[in-house]
């Protein structure tokens, strides 16, 4: 087994001494990865109780999901509530994006003065505890009568996500050249269109991936919208939630089977814009 | 014109840009802070004004008076710290060796590795405590496979208590102290490690004398990101803990969700502002906020 004497480390550990931490970490990344699995083949049973392996299969719990037209306990029908998250998320990436972008923009040409006192002010929404966002939002929007409505979501989740564009697009700004944008304007453009057709199409993948975290951001958000949705507009996740806490539904099971495949797709999809990006260089 | 403007004709002219270009780019940051204001320091200051506001309406000191009176109170604190600080050893423990074992390997295979941490981090936090309530309860698949293995007879109580809690936390945890740990151990210099030993120095000892004390800026902005964002946490104890375990956050909420006592729920919330206030102080100190913010 000459593998096992194998260096692999700059201080001359062979293979076999080593093999403890290759066993944990990869036991540490099993433990990460399949819990959240475990989902997926629980949703194809068709049993109410939770088995697993699950005895029969079947697509109940699918069905009940797209087409159990009903409002149980108070909090509406799934379908509804998961075009209300979709709206509400869509919309966040038209707020968030572009705020964040701009914002990254003025703080990466700002002097570093003015960007240390700000950066802590615009990352403040991940900082402060998101239970005291959320009750300060509700109290907030009870005097303008925004509980409740798409609008109040949408700053609420825009609030969560701008942070996170403006993290993305300002890395993605201080390793661009703004000399760029100078020879630009000495040869007559004005700053705007010096950033549109300059800047912009060497950022433009970072934005992309801004946008689709600010939509996964949005989507997942569960306790502003707790207190910020209600009534008609109950979010997915708010939902899903306060079925939690009552009763475990099968149902649940489906819902994050769909959750894992959209989550895990954006999240290839953001990998996949990142290698492109990484190759230009 | 003075002497000084016909030496330098432009300066006054360059100033006046100079000038316009701060103002435009402050300018573009204006919608940002605009909405940080309204939407946080705005309704968090009102809550701060309603902590001091008193049943009968005047200015008082009650509702912090009953947080340190009531053993009510004092539970939940105790109970924060000690999931919170729980939570943050074990992260640690776990995430420590992963990070140094992801470091040491190619580029290659730790973007691999990367994925199986990143894949928990993308997926919905609502997503992963249910599949953990389905894993621990009583007739779930882990006490399920333990009885059949013979290890146990009867079912072992894994949920709804402190134990599903922090296993449904640590979970959660991991990633936020795996990803400024592992950017930190990627960026040491491997040469200072070849360096220790070509002095003599034993694999064990250069890893303790030399890649720890420089890992550890990363372990810290890791540990207080994963203690800062434990103590506000709400979703994962409230399922997993099943009333039984209540932090912080549960408790303001149920003070207005059930008993619409906004002075309570901000007091709390202050008191809570002001601790993660304290350790992201101590944390930007010690680290730079850059990295704290790079997750």
């Amino acid at each position: 087994m000459s593998f096992l004497n194998k260096n692999v480390s700059e201080t001359q550990i062979r293979l076999k001494n080593r093999l403890w931490l290759y066993i944990l970490s990869y036991l540490i990344l099993f433990l990460l990865i399949v819990p959240s699995l475990v989902v997926i083949p629980m949703s194809f049973s068709a049993s109410q109780y939770l088995e697993f392996p699950p005895r029969e299969w079947s697509l109940r719990w699918y069905e009940n999901y797209f087409f159990a037209w009903k409002v149980e306990n108070g909090f509406n029908d799934w379908m509804q509530a998961t075009w209300t998250s979709v709206k509400v998320a869509i919309l966040t990436i038209f707020v968030a994006t572009p705020i964040g972008t701009m914002a990254a923009y003025g703080l990466v040409n700002s002097n570093s003065r003015l960007g240390k006192i700000l950066f802590p002010i615009f990352i403040s929404p991940m900082m402060v505890p998101v239970i005291l966002v959320a009750i300060g939002l509700f109290y907030f929007f009870v005097q303008f009568k925004l509980v409740g409505s798409i609008l109040g979501l949408v700053l609420g989740h825009s609030l969560v996500a701008m942070p996170l564009v403006l993290i993305i697009v300002f890395s993605a700004l201080k390793n661009y050249d703004m000399n760029q944008e100078k020879v630009a304007r000495s040869l007559g453009a004005t700053r705007f269109r010096a950033f549109r057709e300059i800047t912009l199409p060497q950022i433009k993948f970072s934005i992309i991936s801004a946008s689709l975290i600010a939509f996964l951001t949005s989507f997942d958000e569960i306790i502003i919208s707790l207190f910020v949705a209600g009534g008609d507009n109950s979010t997915i996740t708010r939902s899903m939630f306060l079925a939690l806490r009552d009763q475990i539904d099968p149902t649940i099971a489906a819902i994050s089977t769909i959750l894992i495949v959209i989550s895990s797709g954006l999240l290839i999809i953001v990998q996949l814009i990142g290698n492109k990006e990484n190759k230009k260089d | 014109m003075t002497i000084a403007d016909m030496e330098k004709p432009n300066e006054r002219g360059l100033q006046q840009v100079a000038a316009n270009e701060r103002l435009t780019f402050f300018g573009l940051t204006l919608p940002y802070l605009l909405m940080v204001t309204a939407l946080i320091v705005v309704p968090v200051g009102w809550l701060f004004y309603l902590s001091f506001i008193g049943r009968d309406g005047s200015f008082s000191f009650e509702n912090y008076e009953r947080m340190i009176k009531s053993k009510a109170y004092i539970r939940i604190f105790l109970t924060t710290f000690k999931i919170s600080i729980l939570t943050t050893i074990i992260c640690a423990a776990i995430g420590y060796p992963l990070a140094y074992f992801m470091s040491q390997l190619s580029r290659k295979w730790a973007n691999i590795c990367m994925i199986g941490v990143l894949i928990p981090f993308w997926t919905s936090l609502l997503v992963r405590t249910y599949a953990w309530l389905v894993l621990l309860q009583k007739k779930g698949l882990l006490n399920n496979m333990a009885i059949e293995m013979g290890i146990i007879s009867e079912p072992i109580k894994l949920v709804h208590n402190t134990t599903g809690t922090l296993i449904g936390m640590v979970h959660i945890m991991l990633p936020f102290l795996i990803l400024p740990l592992y950017a930190n151990m990627r960026a040491i210099d491997k040469d200072t490690l070849k360096a220790a030993s070509s002095l003599g120095a034993t694999p064990t000892r250069a890893f303790w004398t030399v890649f720890f004390p420089l890992s550890l800026p990363g372990l810290l902005a890791g540990l207080l990101i994963v203690f800062v964002l434990c103590l506000g946490f709400y979703v994962t104890p409230a399922i997993l803990g099943g009333g039984k375990v209540i932090m912080a956050a549960m408790k303001i909420s149920s003070n207005i969700e059930l008993y619409f006592s906004w002075g309570a729920a901000s007091a709390l919330g202050v008191v809570l502002l002001v601790v993660t206030g304290i350790i992201l102080f101590i944390a930007s100190k010690l680290v730079s906020m850059d990295q704290l913010g790079n997750r």
